[in-house]
């Protein structure tokens, strides 16, 4: 089923060639950016408020100051002196960088402290003394629209309540009226809770300010530099950074999921203290800041309804979003959407009519939100339609599986028009269920958990089919702070006909630089080793928006494959004037032209780059290198079936996951380990919310559980032994008919669990369970039903 | 105030002066400049920073340094020799056993002192063995596949299989 049209020697795509990025990784010799140690560098420490909301009534730094290597303190007034204290978050919402006056959530940046060593930066953090006003915080989102609730953001002009956006997608009048006449409505209500994207590598910088040269260069933790410079230039152009003067350097990453997208305040400062003292400053944050401080992902409170006919067809969905956003609005979505993709949330199911509206409010937690390996809010979607599908079931007594059977849209009705206005580019949802089903023996399965249930044991068994949307996007559509969401790939073949390759993405993980040499290998025929891959640094590679949202092989790897087209072109006319033939008189095979018919009359795509430098066609430009920049035609819709099931200790409510099959389409796959592999990373991502992660906040905004001791992040215990496969239904318009899949099991995942769960104990009444789903959640509820 | 002490560290021995509070982590990464060795929390949960301290792998983010006084120390950069790569290493590429790698040091330092102690470990005992070491990007099938290839390797049996199965 996994096409492979080249010779392993090749390794274009399909194959699974062994990761070219593991050498340096296995062997210590990754080059992260603590690791970045420069003649003169100091290192910054950040002092973070223990209050939610309050007045700063007085800084002191004279025992800070008074610390041997302590060379400097500043706070918000120092950064004001120069409009620096106030940046621009990506859904044009304003963020503090350092606060003048008043603090807005627990372990927000209150001032900066500089030394000349990591140790003395501690010290000196830990000997300013902040003088707070402390006031209530408002934690609740469903109290900051009452009367009584502080005005959060007076900062704002003309703000009068702390509401930031409504949102709304789809057909009310229709989709009201589809509920009024159908014989069945189910409503569940939902939290999709406030989660960490918590890659083991936290975020840090070095600002390197060149005062002679007035020349930065940042290395950073970010995931999509190009962006990144431009927003510096923006922010700091008014005090000479111009964007020419700015080099962005992402060295290798230590997993992003979307939490290496967002600017924050340390970055800002990092950048302002270098500027001002002319020497490398760096700022590494440690765990505890990272979970405490850094952009959150989900936290939206859904009302989700479903109508349909009392046989199960599905007539209409309707969604109610509740969207706690924090103190301010710094989502990274791409601009024209607020709550991201979430309008994906009508699903897999062929239907007319979904009617969707969200309400965004700021509270005193720290603001977000970022994806978690997630495109741009698909998880919270497909959680509420996966969940409510699930539901419906259970109230008409159909099985799951037969009821998303019946409701699919049918392989050949793409590309498929929802009711929220997506054009669904392919799929064969029937075909990956079926399989999933096969996998799991789900008959029997069924059997079984009948003959459980009478013996009173707790067994269930949960589906998830959910389409995904990727690869933002569409320039017409797409844009963050209105630079459109192309991508791009440069290629240069050199004259001994070996490559480097730039691109304005950059791996955090995925592996672009061996999937990247297998799509250039594919269309070009160079061997893939023989094809260097570079991101990451705004100097040398083409712009770029960056890797997140799974848009790296849809719009770069798309970009690799068109600049690699043309300059197959480039070889074929070469070839021509060599072979002396027409251009139609030749064919190609991989690595190669030869002349139809006689194909001992060939020139191997070597040859024909040395001739490019050494032997071109006179009134042909010299050289064999290209850049094209991708503009996608349509997003890519990837969609899996997967299934769960759990057994469940009544006694103590403990879940065991005792099989998780995950079928996967993400269209033409360019190397199957590495799919594999980053379905299985997805997957832990997707139990993770499930059973285990949210982040905890008392009434006075305190965070519960703002440190790896107690935000449990999967170990190798809790993570199952995944079961993986695929079917293959090509993007059609892609292409190298790819889709993405860095994230699809990280949206899949979450409602096949929780259905699940529920299904092992729908029969005593159980309907629903808020994720994430703990033993004492379990055991409270089979206390509540009776059941023990 | 610093005091003197002597370490091994992948094999050269060095005497330095450090003041008594410097982590042993930061002695490693900063004072020698070893920065395979990586930091991953604040509270000795992430297993990152995990290496091989007299044989015991140990997390250097939760020993002074000058607790390391006369120890010998093998840290990533210590695994190949001239021969080659270590079996771990070769397992985690081989097997894909890795993406981002900041977590893979330190899962491969203690993958070791697991497999010395323990040459032929079932999956359910590696999973046990690692669960001190987070990993956040692989999902940790194919960290267990890595464990037993070098498993098989280091007792000279017959190498696993390093295509990767699906259902
Ligand atoms: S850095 Fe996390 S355990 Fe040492
Ligand atoms: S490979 Fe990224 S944390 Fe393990």
């Amino acid at each position: 089923m996994i096409k492979c049209d080249t010779p392993k020697e090749i390794g274009g795509m399909g194959h699974s060639m062994k990761r070219k990025e593991d050498d340096r990784f296995i062997q210590g010799k990754g080059n992260y950016v603590d690791d970045i140690k420069l003649p003169g560098m100091l290192y910054m420490d950040i002092v973070r408020s223990p209050y939610a909301y309050a007045k700063i009534k007085k800084i002191n730094t004279d025992a800070a100051m008074a610390i041997d290597g302590v060379v400097a303190v500043v706070d918000g007034k120092a950064l004001e002196q120069y409009n620096l204290h106030w940046m621009p978050t990506l859904m044009s919402d304003t963020q503090m960088v350092l606060p003048t006056d008043t603090v807005m959530y627990q372990a927000q940046e209150v001032c900066a402290v500089i030394a000349t060593s990591r140790y003395a930066a501690r010290d000196g953090k830990e000997a300013v003394i902040v003088e707070y006003e402390p006031m209530k915080p408002l934690m609740d989102p469903y109290k900051a629209l009452n009367d009584d609730a502080p005005l959060l953001r007076p900062d704002k002009e003309g703000k009068t309540d702390n509401h930031i956006w409504n949102w709304k997608a789809g057909d009310k009048e229709k989709t009201d009226k589809v509920f009024e006449e159908a014989d069945v409505t189910v409503k569940e209500q939902m939290h999709i809770p406030r989660i960490h994207v918590a890659s083991i590598e936290t975020c840090g910088c070095v600002a390197d300010y060149d005062k002679v040269n007035n020349h930065l260069t940042m290395y950073m933790t970010t995931q999509a530099p190009h962006a990144i410079r431009t927003v510096i230039a923006l922010v700091a152009g008014h005090v000479g950074l111009t964007e020419e003067k700015i080099r962005v350097i992402s060295p290798d990453i230590g997993g992003g999921f979307g939490g290496k997208v967002p600017v924050y305040p340390g970055y800002v400062i990092a950048i302002a203290v270098s500027f001002l003292v002319g020497k490398p400053v760096k700022w590494i944050e440690d765990r505890s800041e990272n979970l405490q401080a850094d952009s959150f992902a989900r936290d939206y409170h859904i009302t989700a309804e479903m109508a349909a006919t009392k046989e199960g067809k599905i007539l209409a969905t309707r969604f109610k979003i509740l969207a706690d956003h924090g103190y301010t609005d710094a989502s990274a979505n791409p601009s024209k959407f607020p709550t991201g993709l979430y309008s994906i949330g009508t699903g897999s199911y062929d239907y007319g009519a979904s009617y969707m509206e969200a309400d965004a409010v700021y509270t005193n937690k720290p603001p977000g939100g970022v994806a978690y390996r997630c495109s741009f809010r698909v998880t919270e979607a497909v959680h509420a339609i996966e969940r409510i599908t699930d539901r419906l079931a259970l109230e008409i007594g159909k099985d799951p599986a037969q009821l998303r059977m019946e409701n699919f849209i049918k392989k050949e009705d793409f590309p498929w028009k929802s009711p929220t206005g997506w054009e669904y580019d392919s799929g064969d949802y029937h075909a990956g269920l079926q399989k999933a089903m096969d996998a799991v023996g789900y008959d029997e399965l069924r059997k079984e958990q009948a003959e459980k249930r009478a013996k009173g044991e707790l067994m269930g068994i949960g589906i998830s089919t959910f389409t995904e949307i990727v690869g933002a996007g569409p320039s017409k559509d797409f844009d963050i702070l209105g630079i459109k969401m192309f991508d791009s790939a440069e290629i240069r073949v050199h004259p001994t006909g070996k490559a480097i390759a730039r691109f304005g993405t950059k791996s955090q993980g995925q592996g672009h630089e061996t999937t990247y040499a297998q799509i250039i290998a594919q269309e070009l025929g160079i061997p893939m080793e023989h094809i260097q891959v570079e991101e990451g640094d705004t100097d040398t590679a083409p712009y770029g928006l960056g890797t997140y949202a799974s848009r790296s092989t849809p719009t770069a790897g798309a970009a690799a494959a068109v600049a690699a087209r043309k300059l197959r072109d480039k070889a074929k006319k070469i070839a021509a004037y060599l072979l002396e033939v027409s251009e139609e008189d030749l064919e190609w095979e991989p690595g190669k032209f030869f002349v139809k018919g006689a194909p001992e009359k060939s020139k191997t795509i070597q040859e024909l780059v040395f001739a490019a430098y050494t032997n071109h066609p006179q009134g042909m430009e010299a050289g064999f290198e290209t850049t094209h920049y991708y503009d996608p035609p349509n997003l890519t819709f990837p969609s899996g079936a997967y299934i769960c099931v759990v057994d469940i200790d009544k006694e103590t409510g403990q879940i065991d996951v005792r099989r998780f099959v995950a079928i996967d389409d993400c269209g033409n796959i360019i190397n199957p380990m590495i799919v594999q592999g980053q379905v299985h990373g997805g997957l832990t991502q997707g139990i993770a919310p499930a059973m285990y992660e949210s982040l905890i906040y008392d009434d006075d905004g305190n965070i519960l559980n703002g440190t790896f001791m107690d935000y449990l992040v999967p170990t190798a215990v809790e993570s199952p032994s995944w079961e993986t496969g695929h079917t293959v239904t090509p993007s059609p318009h892609h292409p190298i008919g790819a889709k993405g899949v860095g994230e699809s099991p990280t949206v899949g995942a979450p409602p096949a669990i929780a259905n699940a769960i529920v299904d092992a104990m729908s029969h005593l009444g159980v309907t629903h369970m808020e994720i994430p789903i703990t033993p004492f959640k379990v055991w409270k509820t089979l206390k509540e039903k009776g059941a023990i | 105030m610093t005091k003197e002490i002597t370490i091994t560290l992948n094999g050269e021995k060095q005497s330095l002066e450090v003041e008594p509070r410097l982590l042993l982590v930061h002695l490693i990464r900063e004072n020698l400049n070893q920065t395979g060795t990586h930091i991953g929390c604040d509270t000795s949960s992430c297993g990152a920073c995990t290496i091989l301290v007299d044989g015991k792998s140990i997390k250097s983010c939760t020993m002074l340094a000058i607790q390391a006084d006369g120890k010998e120390i093998i840290t990533v950069e210590g695994l190949a020799t001239t021969e080659g790569l270590h079996p771990i290493q070769e397992g985690f590429k081989e097997n894909h056993g890795l993406h981002c790698g900041f977590c893979t040091p330190g899962m491969m330092m203690r993958a070791v002192e697991l497999l010395e102690n323990n040459p032929n470990p079932t999956e359910e005992e590696i999973r046990w063995g690692i669960s001190g070491n987070l990993c956040r990007c692989t999902g940790y099938n194919n960290i267990v596949k890595a464990i037993q290839y070098a498993g098989a390797k280091i007792r000279g049996d017959e190498l696993p299989s390093t295509e990767p199965e699906f259902v």
